[in-house]
């Protein structure tokens, strides 16, 4: 147990490290300078050539590759990812600036999720077959196909355009982050039913419910304590796995609704070439999907102690 | 044909091929069954809402939107054809040379995969593409640069498998050389679950397209792109919510037809995936 936990450490370390060097890679390889799309938007005419030059030296933009990317390699490793062409900031200020919104947006958003697809998966696997079931399959097949960003354009058209319910952007209420928190929810809540749905019916099958039948529990203690605990399993491992996602699923839902968070932020940035804050933040994200995948790995063991690591089985 | 017959009882799967064939019909003679050409401007039609003449209606700049729904179909099958072809090759070349070779030429590939998958696949790509510059082009480079991963990883498994069978062996026994084996005893047994992927993923690379797209960082107006309508679309969206709404299900339509298939066809190929199994 011990060494797969130092395992999965050693490997996400690794990863890690590979995901700061990609992220480095991917800016450095990009076409164009920054320095003169950025001084473009500032002064809003085109810069002259000294004004880039300018620009250039005085953010280390002339250094030769192996340089800037040990610069790069020694910021991070002492918590620093430089300053934000556009606001002056450290990133990583802005970052924990903005945070915040993202994580409001994104736990509402599991809440509702976890609320709508646990209970429809549970009764859909527990009436297989009847019209309940076929319809929250067909619905939950129509979200996972539906567009995100069009559900959100759709709910802004109809509550708060049409009926006037909610507000269609900003950020502070709760009723700002009814809108929001809906759309990014039920992308998360199709392919969760499924799980829920195709995981209990899995459960029910064993040995283990037939014999906790037979030896007189009630349907109740047999369907709650046998069942459903041990269905939940794989649905936990998929909600941690898409942590890393609803960062992601974030970056176009906030850009919808002009919700200050991280990912209107990164958008923002790649629009104004604003190319320490792309670095930063991506990097900030694939750290924050590794690490959370590496907890749902270590989680699971406890969770589950059929599941062995030590066993290395085959490569 | 066997795989045909377990298909034709499954009744999503026929209307999600039905679906697709229509649409690959559409796209393929959009220039003969289109009403209007959905590149003319006509101001004085501006934002009409539908009609006879325009059954979706017209939009800010008094183009048919139904032209260029239409116009659409071409841009996103043919598109998304393009990237899932693209990343078939890349992964099944990448993921046989990790899996047959092993050693050093496997751990360095895994790697790299490991690294590519530590990123949500879509925050990647808005980078790459955003930093290569709004265009179709980009978002389709984009896309492949980061897709081929999760292909890779499959078909790397299942040659590590098939290579230790016996009939791998008999032919080395033979004196086959490494490029004869892959190609006739090799990447036959690894094309299905390939395939499967690539159907349920033409799904993904559609709404994958039409997010950036919308975003404004894929098909610059003004082509008729599904994405980019619905961006033009959206400053009009109160007086004029037809622009909001064809675009967006012809993808929602495209998307459930491609998973409708790729829900069928991974029953049929793999039967322990039926209904109900744990995917």
């Amino acid at each position: 147990m011990k060494k797969f936990i130092a395992r999965r450490l050693a490997i996400a370390v690794i990863v890690m490290l590979g995901a700061s060097l990609l992220s480095f890679l991917l800016l450095y390889l990009a076409p164009g300078n920054p320095a003169h799309a950025i001084l473009t938007a500032q002064l809003g005419h085109d810069p002259s050539l000294e004004e880039v030059a300018f620009f250039m030296a005085k953010h280390d933009l002339n250094n030769p590759f192996l340089v800037q990317c040990s610069q790069w390699l020694y910021m991070i490793t002492h918590v620093n990812l430089g300053m934000s062409f556009r606001t002056g900031e450290p990133v990583l200020v802005e970052f924990i600036d903005r945070f915040p919104a993202t994580f409001e947006l994104a736990s509402a958003s599991m809440l509702i999720a976890v609320l709508i697809a646990i209970p429809v998966g549970i009764l859909s696997a527990l009436k297989q077959n009847s019209m309940l079931d076929h319809i929250s399959r067909l619905v939950s097949l129509l979200g996972v196909s539906m567009p995100n960003f069009w559900l959100g354009l759709l709910l802004i058209l109809f509550f708060s355009l049409k009926l006037g319910w909610f507000p269609c952007f900003g950020y502070g209420t709760l009723s700002h982050l009814v809108l929001p928190a809906i759309t990014l929810g039920t992308g998360l809540a199709a392919p969760l039913m499924r799980l829920m749905r195709a995981s209990m019916l899995e459960v029910l099958r064993q040995d283990y419910i037939r014999t906790a039948r037979s030896k007189g529990l009630s349907e109740q203690v047999v369907m709650w304590k046998h069942g459903f605990k041990n269905a939940l399993i794989p649905v936990i491992t998929h909600m941690g796995m898409q942590i890393g996602h609803l960062l992601a699923g974030a970056v176009i839902v906030e850009t919808i609704f002009a919700w200050p968070g991280v990912g209107k932020f990164l958008v923002d940035a790649i629009y104004a070439r604003d190319y320490p804050v792309i670095q930063g933040f991506v990097l900030i994200i694939a750290l924050f999907f590794v690490l959370s995948n590496l907890a749902v790995d270590i989680l699971y063991t406890y969770l589950d102690p059929r599941i062995r690591y030590d066993v290395e089985n085959g490569k | 044909m066997s795989l045909y017959l377990e298909l034709k009882k499954d009744k999503p799967a026929m209307l999600g091929i039905v679906i697709i064939i229509f649409f690959g019909s559409i796209a393929v003679f959009a220039p003969y069954i289109v009403p209007h050409d959905p590149l003319e401007l006509n101001l004085e039609e501006r934002l009409l809402s539908p009609t006879v003449d325009h059954p979706m209606g017209t939009d800010n700049l008094g183009r048919d939107v139904l032209s260029r729904v239409i116009y659409g179909t071409r841009v996103s099958l043919s598109m998304s054809v393009a990237v899932v072809t693209v990343v078939m090759v890349l992964g099944i070349t990448i993921g046989t040379a990790a899996g047959y070779f092993g050693g050093l030429v496997d751990d360095v590939i895994m790697r790299v995969v490991d690294v590519l998958l530590a990123f949500p696949s879509i925050i990647l790509a808005l980078v790459i593409a955003g930093l290569l510059g709004p265009s179709l082009t980009n978002v389709m480079i984009a896309l492949g640069a980061i897709w081929w991963v999760s292909y890779s990883r499959i078909v790397r498994g299942s040659v590590l498998s098939i290579k230790e069978k016996e009939f791998v062996e008999a032919a080395r026994a033979m004196g086959c050389s490494d490029v004869y084996i892959v190609r006739r005893h090799i990447l036959p047994n690894v094309l299905s679950p390939v395939i499967v992927l690539a159907t349920l993923d033409m799904g993904h690379i559609i709404l994958s397209i039409a997010a950036l797209s919308f975003l404004g960082l894929g098909a610059q107006p003004p082509v008729p792109e599904w994405g980019t309508m619905l961006n033009e679309g959206r400053p009009f969206m109160e007086t004029a919510p037809h622009l909001m709404i064809f675009p967006g299900l012809m993808i929602m339509i495209t998307v459930l037809a491609f998973n409708f298939l790729g829900d069928g066809l991974r029953d049929a190929l793999d039967p322990r995936m039926k209904e109900g199994a744990i995917k």
